[in-house]
């Protein structure tokens, strides 16, 4: 009995330690930053005694769950609009970015050679330029010898962020390709053919002659993937690297509604054209202030110390400036069931 | 009182599978109605996969589906053919055990280990080797050549043929195996004895014996072409066109469904048309089930009878059912 006693005494004194302790929350949705929040959720379960259970469905699935109220935040690569998060209730902030490279496997070009605009990438897609050689990729690399080879593009087969930021860039420079094609998480290719994940995108270029793919920075620089330049709306070659990530972040326009800032083909001399934000979407009538005060202390801590985790898995940080913008909309907008704002945390 | 509760039990259990296989088929025709609705008949024969325009067409992963199907038994049966009359009448006995065994062995492989296998070692070699080849060569033929041009990506259908054809090559050659044991010894002696090759009495009495269970085995191997998704995703190239080359790029409605399913939004037409699309299979396989039944019926009375009284191993269709 007295062990009973004890083991009980124990139990109930652990229940009510435990929400001071640790508290465990759960988003879903977008695979492109699951990466860094796993990583934010182990470097933040210290200093925030936050736990973050995270599940990479795809942002179609975050968008359902969170709609649907089944977790605590959740994740998508594509912004809502405003009329999806006013008739959802939702709050929706950008938690990273990245950005997309374009991979090419051609015999004797090297990694950031080949010199690439916006609208010869639209044409390869579109299938309007078939070989290497072509006149207009000629003018743009006097330097190089390309060879006669067919041009093979290669796409994301599965509906993915990934393809919603590459086909919102090609439908940016290309008025052919917005009429044509448009703009979704999967679209009707006109040419080429498709592979499962980045992965498989990687593979697929990497096992063709003349193939062309796209994928995100951090994959490419992970498994040493030939990249290539790309012309920025300033008319100025880049090569992918943080530092015209970073560019183009800070030349972004964030004051737009719902923080959907467009990052595609900003106007910044150094920017990489191919950048994306990615959203968190939380409950504006949070049901459970505890949670959702939860997620801001997450967010709060990746804001002000998740910086450099990021930048070491190629994500590129939110700029300070937003991130106190992006408090500002919590306090504003969040509301708990006693009429009360959760944020900032009393 | 255990007489009642077993068959209870026993009623229950076959109830149950009866109300699941309902409750599916009703499930993905009700999932499916909104697209059934809006797209109407032209849902089947629309080539037209437009998610950003909201147009969504089945006939290009239906096509996809039944090309990759037949073509991969057009691959397999010869060779399974070959591998079941090896190992019954040609093979030594010492390998019959080993060799059988490992057979059966390809087809307890996970079907995503053969999807990988093929996009990281089949594919590269149909891309470096073979296609280029081909394509240098027969693409250029009038006629045939449109069958075998376009860029060599590796993948296609016809990977995504060769992937399944050796996927269904253990069920069919398996099933194959087991029927051509179940000839009664004196029926091969005989033709032996009168003088027949060993070619003559695999076409002369072992094929016609067993006819009606090879064709179950093969259905068989169909049914599960039909249906695979993993192994297919990862080789076939994901693309909705209908291309008359066998390198092209394709889908199969398994495939499709199984990468489009994770962006769909719940409620939306896309979400619909892919559930209308599972159903569309669904109905594809029942169909292939119910040519084998009546391709089985006329012939089954009489080979069966004698197969069951001769064979050791019981007749060909108990050994169909075990496969």
């Amino acid at each position: 009995m007295g062990f009973l006693n004890t083991s009980l005494a124990v139990a109930v004194g652990c229940a009510l330690a435990l929400p001071a302790l640790a508290q465990s929350i759960t988003g879903a949705g977008a695979t492109f930053p699951s990466p860094l929040y796993q990583k934010w959720s182990e470097a933040a379960k210290a200093p925030t005694g936050v736990t973050l259970n995270y599940q990479s469905v795809g942002s179609g699935a975050g968008q359902a769950q969170i709609r649907n109220r089944t977790v605590d935040f959740g994740a998508s690569d594509a912004p809502m609009t405003d009329a999806q998060l006013k008739e959802s209730n939702l709050l929706q902030f950008p938690a990273t970015m990245g950005s997309l490279v374009a991979i090419v496997n051609v015999p004797g070009i090297a990694d950031n050679q080949l010199k690439m605009t916006g609208a010869v990438l639209a044409d390869i897609y579109l299938g309007k330029i078939t070989k290497w050689n072509d006149p207009k990729l000629v003018e743009l690399n006097p330097g190089l010898s390309l060879p006669n080879l067919a041009v093979a593009p290669v796409y994301r087969a599965d509906g993915s962020g990934t393809t919603y930021v590459w086909v919102s860039y090609l439908a940016a420079v290309s008025a052919e390709w917005k009429e044509k094609v448009g703009v979704a998480t999967s679209v009707k290719w006109p040419t080429g053919s498709g592979a499962r994940g980045n992965e498989g995108v990687a593979g697929t270029v990497k096992n063709t002659r003349g193939a062309i793919g796209y994928v995100e920075n951090a994959y490419a620089t992970q498994n040493k993937l030939v990249s290539t330049q790309l012309r920025n709306k300033a008319g100025i070659f880049i090569t992918p690297n943080t530092e015209a990530f970073v560019a183009a972040a800070s030349s972004a326009d964030w004051s737009a509604p719902n923080f959907a800032a467009n990052l595609i083909d900003t106007s910044g001399p150094k920017a990489w054209p191919i950048v994306s934000p990615t959203f968190i979407l939380m409950a504006k009538n949070a049901t459970d202030a505890g949670k959702s005060a939860a997620v801001f202390k997450f967010f709060d801590w990746a804001y002000s110390s998740g910086g450099k985790l990021a930048e070491e898995l190629e994500y590129i940080p939110i700029p300070p400036a937003v991130a106190a913008q992006v408090r500002a909309a919590w306090a504003a907008e969040i509301k708990g069931p006693d009429g009360a704002p959760v944020w900032p945390i009393k | 009182m255990g007489d009642a509760i077993f068959s209870a039990a026993c009623h229950a259990a076959g109830g149950l599978v009866l109300l699941l296989m309902g409750g599916i088929i009703i499930g993905l025709f009700l999932g499916g109605l909104p697209a059934f609705r809006a797209f109407g008949p032209a849902f089947l024969t629309s080539t037209d996969w437009d998610p950003v325009r909201q147009v969504f067409g089945a006939a290009v992963p239906i096509y996809g589906t039944l090309v990759t199907a037949v073509l991969s038994l057009v691959l397999a049966v010869p060779l399974a053919f070959g591998v079941a009359f090896f190992l019954t009448e040609l093979a030594p006995s010492w390998l019959r055990g080993p060799a059988g065994t490992a057979i059966e062995l390809l087809a307890a492989v996970p079907s995503i280990i053969y999807g990988m296998w093929g996009f990281f070692f089949i594919v590269p070699i149909m891309a470096q080797t073979v296609q280029p080849a081909i394509i240098d060569s027969l693409g250029e033929l009038p006629l045939v050549g449109m069958f075998f041009q376009g860029p060599p990506f590796g993948t296609g259908i016809f990977t995504a043929a060769l992937i399944l054809a050796i996927m269904i090559l253990p069920f069919i050659a398996a099933t194959m195996r087991d029927v051509f044991l179940t000839v009664p010894a004196v029926y091969k002696e005989s033709a032996y004895g009168l003088g027949a090759t060993t070619w003559e009495v695999m076409r002369g009495v072992v094929f016609p014996y067993t006819r009606v269970s090879v064709v179950g085995g093969i259905m068989l191997g169909l049914g599960r072409a039909l249906g695979e998704t993993m192994a297919v995703t990862f080789v076939i190239g994901n693309a909705n066109r209908i291309t008359t080359t066998l390198f092209g790029s394709g889908n199969t409605i398994a495939s499709l469904v199984a990468l489009e399913f994770g962006e769909s939004e719940l409620g939306s037409l896309k979400l619909s048309a892919l559930l209308g699309l599972g159903f569309v299979l669904f109905v594809i396989s029942f169909i292939v089930l119910a040519i084998s039944r009546f391709l089985l019926r006329p012939h089954s009375v009489k080979p069966v009878a004698a197969g069951r009284a001769a064979a050791p191993r019981g007749g060909p269709n108990a050994v169909v059912a075990k496969v």
